[in-house]
C-alpha cells in the first residue's frame, strides 16, 4: 500500500467506459475467462490431445478387435473405430462443457468469486453469463478441431464432410452445458449436487445415448433415454457427418433444431439466473 | 478450576514407535466421518454404487448383444457381461480408492482446512491417515457387496467363490489407497493433481476391463502387465468364474506387496503431507 | 515483576528457530522464552513471521532448523503429547463445515480422545461462553464471521488447556465480543493458563500482554513488557501537527530542535516529546499556527510503527 506515482495515462470518461461496456462487456468477461483457463492451459492441452488418443486407441482399435469380429450388421457396415470414433468426439466435447458449467460456476459465485470483481464494474450479469458461455465455446472449438485432428490420423474420418464434427461437438457440448448453467447458477451450496449431476445424469447419458452401439440396440423400455439426450442427437449428426450414416431428413433437422433450442434455452435461462442472483 | 502450578507444566515423554505421529486415536476421525455420513442425504454415500452398474449395463448388455461370448480365464467361453463384471469392480475399487485417499485428502488439506484443525489437537497424521484410509475401505466395501449383488440378480454369478469379490475388492481398494496418500503429499497445486487422472485413465482404459489383453502387441501388453490395475482384474475374473492358475498367486502377491510398500511409503510421508 | 517471572518455569523456549520457504526465510533466527503462567504477544507487521512460529510451536509444520522446547518435550518428536495441552485459535478458522455448531464442539474434543459424557457438558458451557446457544443446531456456514469467529474460540478451550495460542482471535469480532473475550482470557490467566497471542491491535496488545516482541521480516526486532517498550522506543507523548499537506514538509526545517524527534508524514508532523503542550507552545512561539493538533500519550502503536517502518514495503 505505498503511493504509486508515476507518469500516467488518463483512463478515458466513464461514459465511454458505460457504452463500449454495454457492447463489448460479455467480450471483456470472455478474455478475463480465457485467461483464467491460462492457469490450466497445461491441462487442457494434455487431456486435449490425450483423450482422443487414449479413447480411440482402446474404445476405438482395441474395442474393435471383439465387435468386428463377430461381423454385427449393426455398425452401418464399416468398422467399428470408424462408427464409434464421431460419437467420441462429441461425447468428449459433452463432458468438457459440463464440467466447465459446474464448478467454475459455483466458483465465480460463491469460492473465489470471481463474477463479483466484475459486478461492480460496467458489466451487467447477463455479460457474465454470456462471456462465460462464449469463453467455454472457444475452449471446446479448440479441442473439437484437436480431436478431429487425431481421428484424420486414425483414419477414422471417412467422408470429406468430416470436419463438420468440430461445430456438431461444439453445439451438442453447448446443448448440454447451457442449460446445466442455469442450474449451476441457481443452486445456492454445493451440496454435492455436481457429483450427482456427474453420476446420475452425465455419466448415463455418456452410457445410453448410442455412443458405443446403435440406439436401437438397447431394450425399447431404455431408448427414451437417446432420445431426450443431446448427447444422442449430436452423436447421430456426428455419424451423419463423419461416416455418412443414413438418416431420414426430417431427424436430421429434429437433431438439430433440438439442440439449438437447448443452447438458446439454456443461455436465456442462465442469464436470468446470474441477474436474478447478483442484482437480488 | 484451581490454578496451574508450575508442576502442572511438565510433560513426560512417550517412547513408544511413532509417537510423533499417532496417538492411538484414528477412532475419533472415523467418528467423525460416520457422523458426516449420518448427516448427509444416503443417496450420496451410496451413489457411487451406481457408476460399475451403469457400466456394466450399457456395455455388458447394450454392446454383449453385438459381441456375442468371448473367452473367460481358463479359456471356457462367458457372456461378455459375465467378462467384463469382475473387471468393473476392480476398476470401481480402484477409482474409489484413488479418489478418497487423493483428491479427497487434498481438498480437505487445501479447501476445508479440516486437517488443519485436526492436526492442532493431539492427533497426530497417522490417525487421520489410519481413519482416512478405514473409512474409504468401509465405503468400497458397501460398493462391492451391492455390486456383487447385482451380478447375482443379472445371473452372473455361477460360484459360490464370486463371494470372495468383495474381501478382494477392499484388498485391490486398499493397495491403491495406501498409495494414493503418499503420491498426494508430491502434490501442491490443482494442475498437479491432474496429474493423477492422466495416470488413471489409461489403466482404465488398457488393463483389459473390456477385451482381452491379446489384443495388444506384446511390448504394451508388457507395460499393462505391469500396472496394478491389470493384476487386480484378471484376479477379480479368475475369482467370478473360480477358475485359478498359478498366476492367481502373482496377482495375490502384487497387491500384498503394494499394501505393504505403500504403507510404508505413506508414512514416511505423513510429514511431508500434513506438516507443511 | 522480573523477580517473580524468573522464578518460574519456562514453558515455551524457542532457540534460533528458523522456517524457510524455497528461499525465502518466513521466521529467521527467532529466539524466546516464555514461562509459565505469562501472557505473550507477538507483534508484527503482515508477513512478519508470527503465524509461521505459531504453528512451528504447535508442531504443525516442520521447522527448517533450531530448537524448541515446549513443557520439556519437542512437538515435532512428541506431537501428540504437546498439543493435548494446547489449545489453538488459528488466524484463519477452520471449522468442519460439514458438521453443525454444536457437533463441531464434541468432535473436536473426540480428537483429544475426551469422553462423550464430559463433551456434552462442555459443549454447552462453551457454546454460553460464545454466545451461539441458540445456534447449537445450525450449519456452521450459516454464521456471520464473527460468530465463526467465536465458535473457533470456543473450541480452544475444550480440552481445558494450559497452553492457549491465539492468533489474531479478535479479528472480526464486534467490540462486545471482544470484551467478552478479553475477560475471558483475563480469568483464564488468573487460573496460571499460557497465553501466546498475535494481534495488530495494538489496544489490545497494551491490554493483554505482560511481555512481547515485535517481529519483522522473521526477525525479532525488540522484546520486552508494553510499558518498557513505550519507554524505551518512544517518548511519553506525542503531539501531531498539521498544516495542510503542501506545507507540511516545508514546514519540517522550521521545527528543529522542538522536541526529541520528529516526524514528517505525508498528511502531519509528529513531535515526540515529553511535554506535548509545552512544545505545542514552542512552535506557536516560532510563529507557525497548525491547521489542527492533538497531544496525546505514546502508544504502542508508535513503538511499532517506529520499529517496522511507516510504509508496507515488502
Ligand atoms: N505455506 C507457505 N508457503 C510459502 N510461503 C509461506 C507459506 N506460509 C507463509 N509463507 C510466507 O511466510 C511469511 C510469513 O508468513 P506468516 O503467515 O507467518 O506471517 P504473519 O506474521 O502471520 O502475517 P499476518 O500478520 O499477515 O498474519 C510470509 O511472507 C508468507 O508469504
Ligand atoms: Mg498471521
Amino acid at each position: 500500500m505505498t503511493e504509486v506515482r508515476s507518469e500516467r495515462l488518463h483512463a478515458h470518461a466513464p461514459e465511454v467506459s458505460a457504452a463500449r461496456a454495454r457492447r463489448w462487456g460479455s467480450f471483456y468477461f470472455m478474455e478475463h475467462m480465457l485467461r483464467g483457463m491460462r492457469a490450466y492451459l497445461v491441462t487442457i492441452v494434455v487431456t486435449s490431445v490425450g483423450n482422443p488418443l487414449l479413447y480411440l486407441f482402446s474404445m476405438g482399435v482395441g474395442l474393435a478387435t471383439i465387435v468386428d469380429r463377430s461381423q454385427s450388421t449393426h455398425f452401418e457396415g464399416i468398422g467399428y473405430l470408424a462408427f464409434a470414433a464421431p460419437a467420441l468426439l462429441v461425447s468428449s466435447a459433452v463432458m468438457t462443457c459440463a464440467n466447465e458449467m459446474m464448478f467454475p460456476v459455483m466458483d465465480g459465485f460463491k469460492w473465489r468469486r470471481v463474477y463479483y470483481g466484475p459486478h461492480v464494474t460496467p458489466l451487467v450479469p447477463g455479460q457474465l453469463a454470456l462471456g462465460h458461455v462464449m469463453a467455454v465455446s472457444v475452449r471446446l472449438l479448440v479441442q473439437c478441431t484437436v480431436f478431429f485432428l487425431i481421428m484424420l490420423a486414425f483414419g477414422a474420418a471417412l467422408s470429406p464432410m468430416a470436419w463438420l464434427l468440430v461445430p456438431v461437438g461444439v453445439l451438442a457440448g453447448m446443448a448440454f452445458g447451457t442449460p446445466l448453467m442455469a442450474y449451476a447458477a441457481s443452486i445456492q451450496k454445493e451440496n454435492f449436487q455436481f457429483s450427482m449431476i456427474q453420476r446420475f445424469v452425465i455419466m448415463p447419458l455418456f452410457l445410453f445415448s448410442g455412443t458405443f452401439y446403435p440406439l436401437e440396440t438397447m431394450p425399447a423400455a431404455m431408448q427414451w433415454i437417446g432420445w431426450i439426450s443431446p448427447l444422442w442427437h449430436g452423436n447421430q449428426l456426428g455419424r451423419l457427418v463423419s461416416i455418412g450414416a443414413s438418416e431420414p431428413a426430417w431427424l436430421v433437422v429434429v437433431h438439430i433444431a433440438y439442440l439449438a433450442v437447448l443452447v438458446v434455452l439454456g443461455i436465456v435461462l442462465a442469464r436470468r439466473s446470474y441477474t436474478k442472483r447478483m442484482d437480488a | 478450576m484451581k490454578a496451574l502450578t508450575d508442576d502442572d507444566y511438565v510433560l513426560s515423554a512417550d517412547e513408544r514407535p511413532l509417537g510423533a505421529l499417532y496417538s492411538r486415536n484414528a477412532r475419533a476421525v472415523i467418528e467423525r466421518g460416520a457422523r458426516v455420513i449420518r448427516s448427509q442425504n444416503w443417496i450420496i454415500l451410496v451413489s457411487g454404487f451406481f457408476e460399475p452398474v451403469f457400466y456394466l449395463l450399457s456395455m455388458g448388455v447394450g454392446l454383449g448383444r453385438l459381441v456375442g461370448a468371448v473367452d473367460g480365464p481358463g479359456g471356457a467361453p462367458i457372456s461378455y457381461a459375465a467378462y467384463i463384471a469382475p473387471a468393473l469392480l476392480a476398476v470401481s475399487a480402484m477409482n474409489g480408492a484413488i479418489y478418497d485417499s487423493t483428491w479427497n485428502i487434498f481438498f480437505k488439506m487445501h479447501f476445508g482446512k479440516l486437517y488443519q484443525s485436526m492436526l492442532y489437537t493431539s492427533l497426530g497424521p497417522f490417525d487421520i491417515a489410519v481413519g482416512e484410509i478405514a473409512l474409504a475401505l468401509f465405503r468400497g466395501f458397501l460398493y462391492a457387496l451391492g455390486f456383487t449383488g447385482v451380478m447375482g440378480i443379472m445371473g452372473l454369478i455361477t460360484t459360490p467363490w464370486a463371494l470372495l469379490l468383495v474381501p478382494t475388492s477392499v484388498m485391490v481398494a486398499f493397495g491403491f489407497a495406501s498409495f494414493g496418500m503418499a503420491i498426494t503429499s508430491y502434490m501442491k497445486t490443482f494442475q498437479q493433481m491432474d496429474i493423477i487422472t492422466f495416470v488413471m485413465l489409461p489403466m482404465f482404459l488398457f488393463s483389459a476391463t473390456f477385451y482381452p489383453l491379446s489384443v495388444y502387441p506384446a511390448p504394451i501388453q508388457w507395460i499393462v502387465e505391469a500396472f496394478p490395475l491389470w493384476h487386480g482384474v484378471e484376479l477379480m475374473r479368475q475369482i467370478s468364474i473360480g477358475a485359478f492358475s498359478p498366476a492367481t498367486l502373482v496377482h495375490l502377491a502384487y497387491y500384498l506387496v503394494m499394501i505393504v510398500v505403500g504403507l510404508a511409503f505413506t508414512t514416511r510421508r505423513l510429514r511431508a503431507l500434513f506438516l507443511r | 515483576m522480573a523477580g517473580v517471572r524468573a522464578m518460574r518455569r519456562r514453558v515455551i523456549s524457542a532457540r534460533d528457530l528458523v522456517k524457510t520457504y524455497g528461499d525465502f526465510n518466513a521466521v529467521d533466527g527467532i529466539s524466546f522464552d516464555v514461562p509459565a503462567g505469562e501472557s505473550f504477544g507477538l507483534l508484527g507487521p503482515n508477513g512478519a513471521g508470527k503465524s509461521t512460529t505459531m504453528r512451528m510451536i504447535g508442531g504443525v509444520t516442520q521447522r527448517t532448523s533450531g530448537h524448541l522446547d515446549i513443557m520439556g518435550l519437542d512437538p515435532e518428536h512428541q506431537g501428540p503429547e504437546v498439543r493435548a495441552h494446547l489449545g489453538v485459535v488459528p488466524q484463519q478458522d477452520n471449522l468442519d463445515e460439514e458438521l453443525r455448531v454444536r457437533d463441531n464442539l464434541i468432535v473436536y474434543g473426540r480428537y483429544f480422545g475426551l469422553p462423550r459424557a464430559y463433551l456434552e457438558q462442555r459443549a454447552d458451557e462453551l457454546l454460553e461462553f460464545a454466545q451461539l446457544e441458540d445456534k447449537a443446531k445450525a450449519r456452521v456456514d450459516s454464521l456471520s464471521g464473527g460468530m465463526k469467529r467465536r465458535l473457533t474460540i470456543a473450541r480452544s478451550l475444550i480440552n481445558e488447556p494450559k497452553i492457549l495460542l491465539l492468533d489474531e482471535p479478535t479479528t472480526g469480532l464486534d467490540p462486545q465480543a471482544r470484551h467478552v473475550l478479553w475477560d475471558r482470557l483475563f480469568r483464564l490467566k488468573e487460573q496460571g493458563v499460557t497465553l501466546v497471542l498475535t494481534t495488530h491491535y495494538m489496544d489490545e496488545a497494551e491490554q493483554l500482554c505482560d511481555r512481547l516482541i515485535v517481529v519483522d521480516k522473521g526477525k525479532i526486532m525488540a522484546e520486552g513488557s508494553p510499558t518498557a517498550l513505550i519507554r524505551e522506543h518512544s517518548s511519553r507523548e506525542v503531539l501531531e501537527v498539521r498544516f495542510g499537506a503542501d506545507r507540511n514538509a516545508a514546514v519540517v526545517p522550521r521545527l528543529d530542535g522542538v522536541g526529541e524527534r520528529l516526524e514528517a508524514l505525508p498528511d502531519r508532523i509528529l513531535v515526540y516529546t515529553d511535554d506535548g503542550e509545552g512544545s505545542l507552545e514552542q512552535i506557536r512561539n516560532r510563529g507557525l499556527h497548525p491547521v489542527t493538533s492533538l497531544v496525546r500519550r505514546a502508544s504502542l502503536e508508535d513503538v511499532f510503527l517506529r520499529l517496522t517502518g511507516r510504509s508496507l514495503v515488502d
